[in-house]
């Protein structure tokens, strides 16, 4: 298939092959009882001898000096090497390519997965990122030679801490269930420094909550107690008031919600938690919402995590990298984890007035903390201090947005949310029918009830229609719940085209609901057996009988 | 420069639409009382401006021109090929691939990197990937917990000091217990972790011990004997090991280790001041069930073609909720595969020769330096592809040579007072004769 078409693998409709491979594949080897594949694994490339990348070899000089050290003894060698896959560069770029147009992909179409926030990824950013005095520099290397990287991780902060309104900012986690890992432990660490580390022990998560936030409960030793959400969406303000209490230790609440909604009493949440002598924590997922409209930090919040990758535009990866840095108020930054980068020498004003203006400050001079110098920190999170390149990406987005930008993107994205939500709901149930915020929450019950289609089944149609679909199933308390993200980024046509699709679904729904059952029909492969696949785990290439290690080469030193 | 399509004439239809006066009104739900107040941003730029800006930015960065430096990360060659492939954006633009129909690149690409994980270590399943290594260790810690059902870890003091901060850290939520057990660093020592002070801290509450090879001062542990050692007390080995060097050294699975976890930097990833980076894990099938992180399997479709899709979900934090075996979500799939290609494009050859490059080149700067009469080794016995050496004033001469465009490795004492004037220096396939001579000149050159 074209990189141009929207379909992700699009085979002409009624054309023989439905498989949708393109022509880039072959009709699949048949494979022991009549299996076929799409690309073969690269192991399947695999030819004895083929090579793609060489190394010179040591000197001779470098060889004779190296002789007069120890040796690796033998029982410590590996007898026979790897079975790496040995193939020619050619070989690696056709497999690579071939797999790359098995993706969706936002480059590719409409991405609406609610949660997730997948706007668009600015290419400067990339470009940004893999300037060699970044790529380059070791983060061990003395801080004289990583000025670049300190300031910008120094301002990043700042960035930030304006952001959201808190006092300090860590960049150190690496994803947004990092971020809580590590407020979670900084709110351990609080309690504790107040000799109430023993009798605080609970956390309290509402239902509609990312599956993050109990886990992360958890992992820090603390019981999950869930709150229920009330008929509008939001948290049950009583059922919280009655499940606080002096063993609690902190409340974790995603604003706006997985539903969508800004959680409109926020300020009594915040208040009522505080009262009760607990940390209220905010899962900042949904910051794309709101935007130069509310600032977690300011409005009482204790800590919250950003998640770059998702607000601040960096690309997802397909599943990661990404950064959860967390934000701290006053009495909790004393916990955050070491180091912190420091401006050491200079006045920060000055500092931020010439870098919003592209200039380095004379005299100015940046460091990271020692490691124990703050003995009230939870340590270590991560090795270093987190994902850099994330964090470049990150700081090129602000700046190029600005704080006019920045407001526009969370007025758009909530923009089209809304508008979604309006033109979809005369064919999709609403449960909650009230101004959303960046993302819009329909449920499928409607067509389950009427012709045994379900959200499934629905999200499975879209694929042929080269649009990934929502984020199905979460929250868990709608039921078929199909959770829409349509993001800043995407024009009013495609928004149209999206709403015309779902209401041909729905259509469909009706009149012929066995084929929305039978589809994806478009796409490389169809449904997958899921089920089998965790009954029998295949978890690895399996090298054909027979076919043993190959022998090592001459391994000295 | 905002990236919105949106003109004001398309922006005033959908509110229009929506049934509102202005977008001011989709915002009424924030409570007054605490609507943000500032927000005090800089003013947007153009392209050409965050061009200047991040320039200016990297351009404050000097990279060495020569540097002896790893201490866990690596400056290798990273293959032309490895960003052309990450560099696509049907990869880089994807999310985690929930819809495996549209997902096959990515899921046959995380398979692909299990299975090369397996191979290089002799483990039966390996994660889609974590963090880092440092977490990865963390979480395998964590892992054996589960598994043995006791709360208290020995941990030898060869591991990389920011592992070991990153264990406590982790530690520290749920309580468990961690004890060290020092390496080696008396005089004349070998600068590893004996297998008999390990039995000694080992006990019926241990659920693992955790070691690293080669250890953070590049010297080779006695990994049977620790494997021996911690079996014998029912507690399991975390191997912590560096995925180049598994070109020559025995695969943790041949030595009987239980998990095994590492740094993927070295292969084929930027040092990039830290991260991104990827953390492997790789353990037993029979403990897959409590392994945390995402996990690929191969399946059929209703076609009866073979296809790839997330599998054993049921420990994972979407379906468990407070009973998932960990919390990760995101992860680093994006390096994985970066790991994935550089794997391929060099192949058990080009892995084998970058291996063998450093650990010659790492004995060339030793010989040369004890030859000149300069520095040495601090410690007995084999070492791999780093090693400690000592040298009067070491310290403030690593100083001088850094005016000199030189970092001349990590200055040990930092982690350990017993290390004071102790250096430890890495070599790669990119440390090349001229360097060596030139750390030898240079130290002459500073008493
Ligand atoms: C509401 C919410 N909280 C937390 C997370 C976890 O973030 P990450 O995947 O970066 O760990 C997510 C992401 O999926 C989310 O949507």
């Amino acid at each position: 298939m074209s990189v141009a078409d929207t379909r992700p693998a699009a085979a002409a409709p009624g054309g023989s092959d439905t498989s949708g491979r393109g022509s880039a594949f072959r009709s699949g080897t048949p494979e022991g009882d009549g299996v076929t594949v799409v690309e073969p694994l690269i192991f399947e490339h695999s030819r004895p001898g083929r090579r793609a990348v060489r190394f010179p070899s040591p000197s001779a000089a470098a060889r004779q000096a190296a002789a007069s050290q120890p040796r690796v003894p033998d029982p410590l060698r590996r007898r026979a090497a790897p079975r790496l896959p040995e193939v020619s560069e050619l070989d690696l770029v056709r497999h690579f390519n071939r797999l790359s147009h098995l993706n969706f992909a936002i480059d590719l179409g409409f991405y609406p997965l609610g949660s997730c926030t997948m706007k668009y990824n600015p290419k400067v950013n990339e470009w940004a990122a893999h300037l060699p005095g970044f790529a380059d520099s070791h983060p061990l290397d003395p801080a004289p030679l990583s000025q670049g990287s300190l300031e910008l991780q120094w301002l990043l902060a700042e960035l930030l801490k304006e952001v959201s309104g808190f006092a300090a900012v860590s960049l150190q986690p690496a994803a947004g269930a990092h971020g809580e890992l590590t407020g979670m432990l900084m709110a351990r660490a609080y309690h504790a420094s107040r000799g109430e580390g023993e009798q605080r022990t609970t956390v309290l998560v509402p239902d509609s909550a990312h599956g993050t936030n109990p886990a992360t409960a958890s992992m820090v030793g603390y019981a999950t107690v869930t709150i229920r959400s009330n008929e509008r969406g939001g948290i049950d303000l009583q059922a919280l008031r009655e499940a606080l209490g002096p063993e609690t230790a902190a409340l974790m609440i995603t604003n706006p919600s997985t539903l969508g909604i800004f959680e409109d009493q926020i300020d009594q949440v915040i208040a009522a938690v505080h009262e009760a002598g607990a940390l209220a924590y905010m899962d900042g997922a949904n910051l794309n919402a709101i935007l130069g409209r509310f600032r977690a930090g300011e409005a009482g919040f204790d800590l919250m995590h950003f998640n770059l990758h998702k607000t601040f535009s960096t690309p997802h990866g397909g599943g990661g990298p990404g950064a959860g840095p967390v934000g701290a108020s006053d009495r909790m930054a004393p916990f955050l984890p070491t180091p912190l980068p420091l401006l050491e020498a200079g006045d920060p004003e000055e500092v931020r007035r010439n870098a919003w203006r592209g200039r380095s400050t004379p005299g100015g001079r940046f460091a990271l903390e020692q490691p124990d110098a703050r003995p009230t920190s939870i340590g270590k999170v991560r090795a270093f201090t987190g994902n850099f390149g994330t964090h470049v990406r990150a700081y090129a987005y602000i700046r190029s947005n600005g704080a006019d930008g920045l407001r526009s993107v969370s007025n758009d994205a909530v923009l089209a949310a809304n508008y979604l939500r309006v033109r979809l709901s005369d064919a999709y149930e609403l449960p909650y029918d009230r101004i959303c915020k960046h993302e819009v929450i329909f449920s499928g019950r409607r067509q389950k009830r009427a012709n045994g289609v379900t959200t499934l089944d629905i999200a499975k149609a879209l694929l042929d229609e080269g649009i990934h679909p929502p984020t199905i199933y979460f929250p868990l308390i709608v039921d078929e719940a199909l959770m829409i993200e349509p993001t800043e980024t995407e024009s009013l046509e495609t928004l149209e085209r999206f709403v015309e699709v779902m209401h041909d679904i729905a259509r469909r729904a009706s009149q012929d609901p066995a084929a929305l059952r039978a589809s994806p029909r478009h796409t490389p492969v169809g449904r997958l057996d899921e089920a089998g696949a965790a009954r029998r785990p295949d978890l690895r290439y399996r090298f054909p009988d027979g076919a043993d290690s190959a022998p090592a080469g001459p391994t000295e030193p | 420069m905002t990236y919105s399509p949106h003109t004001d004439a398309e922006r005033a239809r959908m509110l229009e639409a929506i049934g509102v006066g202005s977008v001011d009104d989709l915002f009424d739900d924030v409570p007054p009382a605490v609507r943000a107040t500032g927000f005090g941003l800089p003013p947007p730029l153009t392209e050409q401006e965050v061009r200047a800006e991040l320039g200016r930015l990297a351009g404050r960065n000097r990279v060495p021109e020569i540097s002896f430096l790893g201490a866990g990360v690596y400056r290798h060659l990273v293959p032309a090929v490895v960003g052309e492939v990450i560099g696509r954006s049907e990869f880089a633009t994807a999310y985690t691939p929930y819809q495996p129909e549209v997902s096959q690149g990515t899921l046959q690409s995380i398979y692909e990197f299990q299975s090369l994980i397996c191979e290089l270590t002799g483990m039966e399943v390996a994660s889609a990937s974590h963090y880092d290594g440092a977490t990865a260790t963390a979480e395998a810690a964590l892992m054996a917990c589960r598994l043995t059902r006791r709360h208290r870890i020995v941990v030898s003091t060869g591991l990389n000091p920011e592992y070991r901060r990153v264990l406590r850290t982790y530690c520290s939520g749920p309580g468990v217990e961690i004890v060290e057990v020092p390496a080696d660093l008396a005089e004349g020592g070998s600068g590893t972790t004996h297998a008999d002070a390990a039995r000694q801290a080992l006990g019926d509450s241990i659920a693992c011990l955790v070691a690293q090879q080669p250890n953070f001062y590049g010297q080779l542990e006695p990994m049977s004997e620790l494997a021996e050692a911690a079996h014998g007390a029912g507690a399991q080995l975390v191997a912590v090991v560096e995925p180049v060097s598994l070109a020559l050294l025995e695969p943790p699975g041949s030595y009987g280790a239980d998990i095994v976890t590492a740094e993927g930097q070295p292969l084929g990833i930027p040092a990039s001041f830290g991260g991104p980076y990827v953390g492997l894990m790789a353990a037993r099938m029979d403990s897959v069930r409590q392994m945390p992180g995402r996990l690929v399997g191969a399946t059929r479709d209703v076609r009866n073609q073979r296809g790839y899709v997330l599998t054993l979900q049921a420990r994972e934090q979407h379906i468990r909720r407070e009973k998932a075996a960990s919390n990760i979500c995101t992860n680093q799939a994006l390096c994985a595969l970066a790991a994935t290609a550089y794997l391929i494009a060099v192949g058990p050859e080009g892995l084998r020769e970058v291996a063998v490059a450093g650990t010659t080149q790492v004995r060339h700067i030793a010989a040369a330096l004890e030859a000149a009469g300069l520095a040495e080794r601090r410690f007995t016995g084999p070492y791999f592809a780093e090693v400690a050496l000592r040298m009067p004033r070491a310290t403030a001469r690593r100083e001088a040579l850094l005016a000199r465009g030189m970092v001349a490795g990590y200055p040990l004492e930092r982690d350990e007072a017993a290390l004071a004037d102790t250096l430890l220096l890495a070599a790669t396939e990119l440390t090349t004769d001229d360097q060596v001579e030139r750390l030898v000149d240079a130290l002459q050159a500073t008493p």
